[in-house]
């Protein structure tokens, strides 16, 4: 555990990735060989189950610490994690634990099943003899979240240049189901397999972002659209009558989307798509938030499987019959993919999660623009224009690939009630709610709170808001204050929809605050009405059921 | 009903008894000051009483102003109320008001450290009957360790850092930390730069507390001499285009905030070191007990929730607002230090 702790601190001592790599690395060296496949476990979210619940964490730290549950609260809401604030609450030690990682996972994961008594006796001997970074750890491996700043991938990096194991290789080998408890860390990282390298993808080739006029791109015809479609980039890959699915974070999901285990049998082995996973509630295409549901998720229920599957928009190709494609051109590829399309899938469409992106050609600009106008109403967030004698290339280029998406809706609204953040937020009020203006029943005009945003400012206008809350504070409700309306942000959103659920009446998608207008008056701020003016017509019945 | 010995007005806090206002946040006639950080002693004020050693701090700030220096422990009277400064610890100069009238006697901390950092004349427990209070740290959270330790890590960290060959930047307000930190740096590891903010300042102490040497760095510094040595800098330097003169570096800030993890992360430094010029949880609350006080009065900090618990624990507190700056001075310690930096 002292190892362990003291890897944590130097992770949270340092904002340089480079570092975090190489204490992660050192570990990987040092570390005994069941610490390391613990460390592995925890870092990419396979914790034992909590074995204690956190009310029952919150009011045994009060009592160790002998101060009274509403004052443990109010700290918790400022210091804004519980690891944390038990840490920094429960009286200090300087002692420390000899006890190993495994061994004090295993302990908890033994002590699920035990007493409350037990329980309570368990963390009050650790809390009284960890030093501060052990007891933040303990507590951190209680409560389950484990988000430090270090990614499944920076593990993942860390773990390579220890082993000296290709990442993709060793991202594939630590997917699935494996029991930090059981496994050897010879097993699961160093045994060197055939089939591992199965499943290794291509880097993704990614668009930078329009910025001034489309027509300088030049002749029309040189180029290809599609629209860009809002769920998560993804690359499937069939090889030996396996399937792999990575996401653009290359991160493996395969077991995520159990769908395209469809794929095999249809799609000959040798292929690797490049696509957009999509949500069909329905039969139609649905919103992120459906999609929202099932990346969460690890074990997906059938029901959750029938409510909301996932299919494949496939834009590219980038092996066909066991060859990297990926020189040939963007036309070329795309008439592959599309004669494979026609071919073999359309008659099957019903069996196999997969579509084809349409790949539109154009006469001018203005069409293209034209095209763009309809993309809200075509669930997409904007278009793509690929150059069609471009080859596929690796990361972000600037030159063949451009995205150019729509523009966001906004409004204008008024901050009225503020919460603080968490992580790097703590203890600073950033969490914010605006209102919009309507009439009550006496014809009265008063603020209606209709979105929350959290993002968009700098962190200088951040600092400037909160101290502005912190003065002007008109009420507190728990971590909540109410504050004097006075102060206009311009809120960016993507969608809008009617709501049942929602006091407005109305559902923003990913509202953000896009700028501070100090310029505005409260009473310039729009109306409830000027919202619901934005929603699309054919959406106007409420979705909620 | 008479009126309290002190009273929080729109002004500051008033002796109407003597009219003398303490620590004052609008222009008044006489004004007590505590000590010289800015949100203390404000300008604008036509006579200012202070201790001595804060004397060359306010002038510093506020150019040639009317001013008189006392004592510790010297009492001076304004029509039948005595006045005296007594130590708080918190920086140079910086001191505990006590107001008596007629037997009652009411001390002002202004803010206020018990430990004693080695630099500052150290606390003294002033016995009251009411106590004007400060909680900036006043929340179970916050809990210090004895400077030593925090020096033996700040100095580990520089020969660190040094041995890599990189060069430490440690953050620190201007007037106090700054000086604190000098104070205890480990000379034998390497030379202290300073900025000018910090230079100046320093300048203003160094006849009164003994400081080691220092180099400004200015346009002619060199790059390759700052490396593997410590350049102390306010909070405003950070991400300034002037610290690109220190690559390469690690950054470290001093400052009780540090003790929360957010704390650091939002402001993208290496290393936080938990210091901090103001009393932690325990130590308010001992001061507090000591002091024999049954009336409390919570100034500036978590002044709700900490009031809060010091009436279940049966004190009479409550809390009354000020313009002391309080949850922001460390916090958002950027701000008011840019103007000192110009």
């Amino acid at each position: 555990m002292k190892q362990f702790a003291q890897l944590i601190k130097t992770l949270d001592g340092t904002n340089k990735t480079n570092i975090k790599v190489q204490a992660l690395a050192q570990y990987f060296e040092e570390a005994n060989e069941p610490d390391k496949v613990w460390t592995i476990a925890i870092l990419s979210h396979r914790r034992p189950p909590r074995p204690v619940n956190t009310t029952l964490l919150r009011t045994w730290a009060a009592e160790l610490s002998k101060i009274p549950t509403w004052l443990f609260e109010e700290s918790y809401h400022i210091v804004g994690d519980l690891a944390e604030t038990i840490a920094l609450v429960v009286p200090s030690s300087e002692k420390g634990s000899d006890k190993s990682l495994t061994r004090f996972l295993q302990e908890m994961i033994d002590l699920r099943s035990k007493t409350e008594d037990e329980k309570k006796k368990y963390l009050f001997q650790h809390w009284s003899e960890l030093d501060y970074y052990e007891r933040f750890v303990f507590n951190k491996l209680i409560t389950g979240s484990f988000r430090i700043g270090v990614s499944q991938k920076l593990m993942t990096r860390a773990l390579s240049k220890a082993t000296g194991i290709e990442e993709d290789i060793l991202a594939y080998k630590l997917m699935g189901n494996w029991d930090p408890n059981s496994i050897s860390f010879h097993d699961l990282v160093l045994e060197e397999k055939e089939s591992d390298y199965l499943s290794k993808p291509y880097p993704f080739f990614l668009a930078y972002a329009v910025e001034g006029d489309v027509s300088d791109f030049g002749d029309v015809s040189e180029w290809s659209a599609e629209h860009k479609w809002d769920g998560i980039r993804s690359q499937v890959i069939l090889r030996n009558n396996e399937i792999f699915v990575w996401s653009r974070g290359e991160e493996l999901v395969t077991d995520k989307y159990p769908e395209f285990e469809a794929f095999i049998g249809f799609i000959p082995n040798g292929t690797v798509l490049d696509g957009e996973l999509l949500p069909y509630p329905k039969g139609e295409i649905g919103t992120f938030k459906d999609l929202q549901t099932r990346i969460g998720r690890k074990n997906i229920s059938k029901s959750l499987l029938e409510k909301i599957p996932v299919k494949l928009k496939v834009y590219d190709i980038l092996e066909w019959k066991g060859h990297d494609i990926r020189n040939k051109t963007y036309l070329e590829r795309r008439h592959i993919l599309e004669d494979f399309y026609s071919n073999i899938i359309k008659s099957n469409k019903e069996t196999i999660p997969l579509l084809l992106s349409e790949r539109m050609q154009f006469n001018s600009w203005k069409e293209v623009a034209k095209e763009r106008e309809l993309s809200r109403e075509k669930h997409s967030e904007g278009l793509m224009f690929k150059r069609n004698d471009s080859t596929y290339q690796v990361g972000r280029k600037k030159g063949d690939w451009w995205k150019w998406k729509v523009d966001p809706l906004t409004i204008d609204a008024v901050l009225t009630y503020a919460m603080r953040g968490h992580g790097r937020r703590s203890n600073l009020f950033t969490d914010y709610t605006f209102a919009l203006w309507d009439e009550n029943e006496e014809g009265e005009k008063e603020l209606v709170t209709f979105a929350k945003a959290y993002s968009g400012l700098t962190d200088k206008e951040f600092r400037q808001v909160d101290a502005w809350i912190k003065k002007n504070t008109l009420d507190r409700f728990g971590p909540v204050r109410s504050v004097t309306p006075e102060h206009v942000f311009e809120i960016a959103f993507e969608g809008i929809a009617p709501s049942k659920r929602h006091k407005s009446g109305v559902a923003t998608r990913f509202p953000r605050i896009l700028r501070w207008r100090k310029d505005k008056k409260i009473e310039e701020a729009n109306s409830l009405n000027d919202l619901k003016a934005l929603i699309p017509i054919k959406a106007k019945e409420p979705l909620d059921k | 009903m008479k009126n309290p010995l002190l009273q929080f007005t729109s002004k500051g806090i008033y002796c109407e008894e003597a009219n003398v206002y303490l620590d004052p946040w609008k222009p008044v006639e006489n004004a007590i000051i505590s000590h010289g950080h800015a949100d203390h002693s404000r300008w604008g004020n036509k006579k200012y009483i202070t201790h001595h050693k804060n004397i060359p701090i306010v002038q510093h700030r506020l150019g040639e102003v009317s001013i008189s220096g006392r004592n510790w422990g010297e009492t001076f009277t304004v029509n039948n109320v005595k006045f005296s400064f007594h130590p708080a610890g918190h920086i140079v100069g910086s001191s505990q008001i006590r107001v008596e009238h007629k037997g009652e006697v009411w001390v002002f901390t202004g803010d206020y450290k018990t430990e004693d950092d080695g630099l500052t004349t150290p606390f003294e427990l002033v016995k009251c009957d009411t106590f004007i209070t400060e909680c900036t740290f006043g929340l179970p959270a916050f809990r210090w360790r004895p400077q030593q330790e925090v020096f033996n890590d700040i100095n580990q960290w520089w020969a660190q850092n040094r041995s890599e060959g990189k060069t430490s930047v440690l953050f620190g307000y201007s007037l106090g930390k700054a000086q604190r930190l000098l104070k205890h740096l480990d000379t034998s590891v390497g030379k202290i730069y300073t900025h000018g903010a910090v230079e100046n300042m320093t300048e203003v102490l160094r006849p009164i507390v003994d400081l080691p040497p220092t180099h400004l760095i200015t346009k002619e510094t060199k790059k390759s001499e700052l490396l593997g040595n410590m350049v102390i800098a306010p909070p405003s330097a950070h991400g300034s285009t002037w610290i690109r003169k220190m690559v390469p570096y690690v950054t470290g800030t001093a400052s009780g905030w540090m003790a929360f993890r957010g704390a650091r992360r939002r402001r993208a430094i290496d290393k936080g070191f938990v210091l901090s010029d103001h009393c932690d949880w325990q130590a308010l609350l001992n001061t507090i007990q000591a002091t024999g006080a049954e009336k409390i009065i919570c100034t500036h900090g978590y002044t709700d929730i900490f009031s809060k618990y010091l009436m279940e624990l049966g004190y009479d507190a409550r809390t009354e607002a000020t313009q002391y700056e309080g949850e922001l001075s460390e916090e958002n310690a950027n701000e008011p230090e840019k103007s000192e930096a110009e």
